[in-house]
């Protein structure tokens, strides 16, 4: 894919006119995709897709096309001659654009990860094994992932990812179940087999009669993967400056005077993460940009048009100003004093759909979900029913914050909207008092 | 011949040897249009073309998408789907090949009253300007954005049983945002956030009054900065059909998926709290409620004649006088579970595997005027605008939160409140229906990107429904 992409790339700089230049930005991936439900298997199959955005511009006046492409040239070509001929009639009739900042200074960059990936028979009896007897539920997902980019300057960006990700969870019955994930670029089935067995031994504590637990203050015990529903909501609109120069952000009183407790240090990880390095405009990203640093906010990701907007430099992000590498720094509570640090509450697995529920007060609702335990003195009783939360991240993760662990998790998104994502987290988990369960 | 039905036509040429095909070819052309605090947002043109093969081999089905549509591109995803089958033949859970009846040749394009062509893009562009400057009303409002985007859909269906469906309709999404700020705090009011997604043409807009919403809710937006908090309390809740709809959506739609119901979601979009023995006697709601899957509404978002399983689309009930009757399921669930459903077996493009989903999913109108619903509330709140949403993974526990609220006292509208929110449970509120509004009342909605499946997919499903009266509703505000 990425000599197709280059050549197109090439076809189009050689039919710009006069003062016109372009950008172009590849997305590809050819995913084995196979969907589980009762230990079998639901909807096995493959997606190969290639996309192209092509963005002419001529000085400040510009336009962008995407399309899709064959992988075959001359059926390409013809498509972006035609996306051309659309692109120059626009910019025929539109003003220049006060806030069209580019990269102009070429910075080529190359690179593909090594990968382990198994080929999808080992795959499926992996998981087939470890499924049998019980009710396995769940979504695996392989292969290449592909970003690239070029412009008229000459600058050219490729970026490869082999990557996989099994997100499931081994059923009790109703509701009751425990999560398992296991992604990577190397699949080792022995590390999957340990995982899900793991999990599978969690489902003996799930049989126990379920507590309902009534609404109120509760001290628990957040694991990553429920940190990480609490960062994904907070990545909607909590980092990026024209969210901030706007007042929109949930982040709000961080503008002001409000503080999270000195523990948290929030940072966009490029470096650390599976995100490509180049963004829309091709600019390049720093390995690290600080958001939130000991509770107090820093820096905000700015697009190239956010930072023309509002006078600030940009800082690689793309246009939608959201992490895709959130890193958040450990804590020191180890792992296996999670329980004793805990001693009488909740420990909550996962939160499911989260949402804001006063956002000038960056307070927000969701759900316990899968494997959440009622935990006294340290040792776990029973798994809960699920509850209810709504409370405020100056609370969670600043008043009440109580400890974060040293280890962490990589979280890499499972999300495959429109296509595999390639975002990803690293977070500890976190003990929280007076966590407020509603309903 | 469309170049579609060209594509189909060149996939039967090297279709594999095989039990059963379908190749499903769609075609999605946008444009988006927009203006952001007084500057033109740059154009956006969108042409994504890709064919979905699906394959029945050794008795199991397996998948192959492909943008590749050349002929060598779509015999190797006949190929690739054909192994996919083979490779998990005798591991996956059974679905039958559809009956083989009668073929359906199907050629339908909806017609749009006034073309999104019809109207030059410069035009266009120097309207929504016009609307957006009347957004920026005050110098508090800090954030506001027109815009709208515009989807022309052509998709064909081709089967080894010899069905051809051809079905093309455009969507129109019109959105409108003016946020005001002022001491540390934003509020801010929107044309619905999407809610306002139509099948048709630019007659979309006039009809739904787009041009001239900016100053109402430029002015909505600066009045809630000054707007005391909802109180804390339970009371009635009157619901504007702009948040009604994705009452319906999450607490009705979502737990009838009969794919949910058989646990095809567990493990991300969830499960449901109805269950198969419910359907024919379980009382979901009061017996004012009827509840439609309604395909054939003229202008709702998933309005079609066939769904992606070619199955012939028909209006049915699925909740009447209170009364669950049946699920959300196509062919492949109504096997499976054994039970009638209705045609909503859909996939968001031709990357994507079909999934149960809700398509046009309405509440029928009551016999209620909104001044008599209003009247009838001792102490209450009218909530307009869904701004946020959270539902348990069985859809049961929900809360909900609007953009605008006017408290109701001794039958009478009364002052703006701030941050209204309210939470319940599917199982009773829907019990609690006091009234419905009638047919004048009705609004249409929907939702360009309801999420499910795994692969996940966002679709764009329709939502009919009148304003809607709830007793004894746990409500409260920010803070």
């Amino acid at each position: 894919m990425q000599d197709h992409f280059f050549t197109l790339s090439d076809a189009v700089a050689a039919r710009l006119r006069g003062n016109e230049g372009f950008l172009a930005t590849f997305r590809g991936e050819a995913s084995q995709f196979v969907r589980f439900n009762t230990s079998s298997v639901r909807q096995p199959g493959t997606v190969e897709q290639r996309n192209f955005a092509l963005e002419l511009f001529d000085g400040k006046r510009h336009a962008s096309a995407s399309m899709t492409l064959t992988g075959a040239q001359n059926d390409d070509l013809a498509r972006i001659d035609a996306a051309l001929t659309s692109l120059r009639e626009i910019l025929a009739v539109t003003d220049e654009d006060p806030l069209f900042l580019i990269n102009t200074t070429p910075q080529s960059s190359t690179r593909v990860l090594p990968h382990a990936l198994p080929p999808p028979e080992a795959a499926l009896d992996a998981i087939l094994t470890s499924g049998a007897g019980q009710d396995l539920v769940g979504f695996y997902a392989a292969g290449p992932i592909h970003a690239g980019f070029a412009n008229s300057f000459g600058q050219r960006n490729w970026d490869t990812v082999h990557a996989f990700s099994m997100d499931a969870c081994f059923y009790l019955q109703a509701d009751r179940a425990v999560k398992m994930d296991y992604a990577g670029t190397a699949w080792d089935r022995d590390a999957f087999t340990a995982k899900a067995d793991a999990a599978k031994q969690q489902l003996a504590i799930l049989a126990r009669p379920a507590r309902t637990v009534k609404p109120g203050g509760y001290r628990v015990y957040l694991s990553p993967a429920a940190m990480e529903e609490i960062m994904s909501m907070l990545c909607w609109g909590g980092f990026g400056l024209s969210d901030h120069r706007t007042a929109t952000t949930p982040l709000i009183r961080m503008r002001e005077d409000a503080r999270l407790s000195p523990m948290v240090t929030i940072s966009e990880n490029i470096a650390g993460g599976l995100a490509a390095g180049f963004q829309g405009e091709g600019f390049v990203k720093p390995d690290c940009v600080t958001l939130i640093e000991n509770g107090v906010y820093r820096d905000c990701l700015a697009s190239p048009r956010s930072a023309a907007e509002f006078g600030a430099p940009q800082n690689g992000a793309e246009g939608f100003e959201s992490p895709v590498a959130l890193d958040m720094a450990a804590g020191s509570l180890p792992s296996a004093d999670v329980l004793k640090s805990l001693g009488t509450g909740v420990y909550i697995g996962n939160l499911w759909y989260l949402n804001y529920s006063d956002r000038n007060a960056c307070r927000m609702t969701g759900m316990t979900r899968f494997a959440t335990f009622w935990v006294e003195n340290g040792e776990i009783v029973a798994p809960i029913n699920v509850m209810r939360f709504d409370d405020t991240i100056y609370r969670m993760l600043g008043s009440n914050l109580a400890a974060l662990t040293a280890k962490r998790d990589v979280r890499l998104s499972t999300d495959t909207y429109e296509a595999r994502s390639r975002r990803a987290m690293t977070l500890p988990g976190a003990i929280v008092d007076d966590f407020k369960l509603t309903l | 011949m469309s170049a579609l039905a060209d594509i189909a036509t060149r996939f039967r040429a090297v279709a594999p040897a095989c039990d059963y095909w379908t190749v499903r070819c769609i075609r999605q052309r946008s444009e988006s249009l927009s203006v952001t605090r007084g500057v033109i947002d740059p154009v956006g043109l969108g042409d994504d073309l890709g064919v979905m093969v699906t394959v029945r081999a050794n008795g199991a089905f397996g998948y192959a998408a492909t943008s590749d549509v050349t002929a060598a591109g779509l015999a190797r995803a006949g190929a690739e789907a054909r192994a996919w089958a083979q490779r998990t033949a005798g591991r996956a859970i059974a679905a039958p090949i559809p009956a083989h009846g009668t073929p359906a040749h199907y050629d339908h394009e909806a017609p749009a009253a006034q073309s999104w062509a019809s109207v030059s893009r410069a035009d266009k562009i120097v309207r929504l300007s016009h609307l957006a400057a009347a957004l920026k009303t005050d110098d508090r409002i800090a954030n506001w954005q027109a815009g709208v985007s515009f989807t022309d859909v052509e998709s064909v269906i081709a089967t080894s049983h010899d069905d051809f469906i051809r079905q093309r309709y455009s969507l129109i999404v019109p959105e409108l945002e003016a946020s005001a700020s002022d001491g540390g705090e934003t509020q801010t009011r929107t044309f619905g956030r999407g809610g306002n997604i139509r099948q048709g043409g630019l007659e979309v807009l006039d009809e739904i009054g787009f041009w001239s919403t900016g100053p109402r809710i430029s002015a909505e937006a600066l009045e809630l900065l000054g707007a005391p908090d909802c109180p804390t309390r339970t009371m009635d809740l009157l619901l504007a059909p702009d948040q009604m709809y994705i009452q319906i959506h999450e607490s009705i739609g979502h737990p009838l998926e009969l794919d949910r119901i058989l646990g095809d979601e567990r493990n991300y979009a969830g499960t449901s709290f109805v269950t198969l023995d419910m359907f024919g006697s379980y009382q979901y709601g009061a017996s004012m409620l009827n509840v439609t899957f309604d395909p054939s509404l003229f202008g709702e978002a998933a309005s079609y004649a066939f769904d992606d399983d070619a199955t012939k689309a028909e209006r049915a009930y699925l909740i009447r006088g209170g009364i669950l009757e049946r699920p959300l399921g196509g062919a492949v669930s109504q096997a499976r579970a054994g039970m009638q459903g209705v045609a909503n077996a859909r996939a968001c493009s031709w990357n994507r595997p079909t999934i149960d989903r809700m398509a046009n999913l309405n509440v029928e109108a009551g016999s209620s005027t909104f001044a008599d619903m209003v009247a009838q509330v001792e102490t209450g709140v009218w909530m307009q605008t869904n701004c946020s949403w959270s539902i348990d993974d069985s859809r049961n526990k929900f809360q909900f939160g609007c953009e605008r609220g006017r408290l109701i006292k001794n039958g009478q509208l009364g002052a703006v409140v701030k941050n209204p929110n309210y939470r319940g449970i599917s199982a009773t509120f829907w019990r609690n229906l006091k009234a419905l509004g009638d047919a004048s009342t009705v609004r249409v909605h929907g939702t360009p990107t309801c999420g499910k499946g795994e692969p996940n997919q966002a679709i764009h499903v329709g939502h009919a429904t009148p304003p809607g009266l709830f007793a004894a509703v746990e409500v409260f505000g920010g803070g």
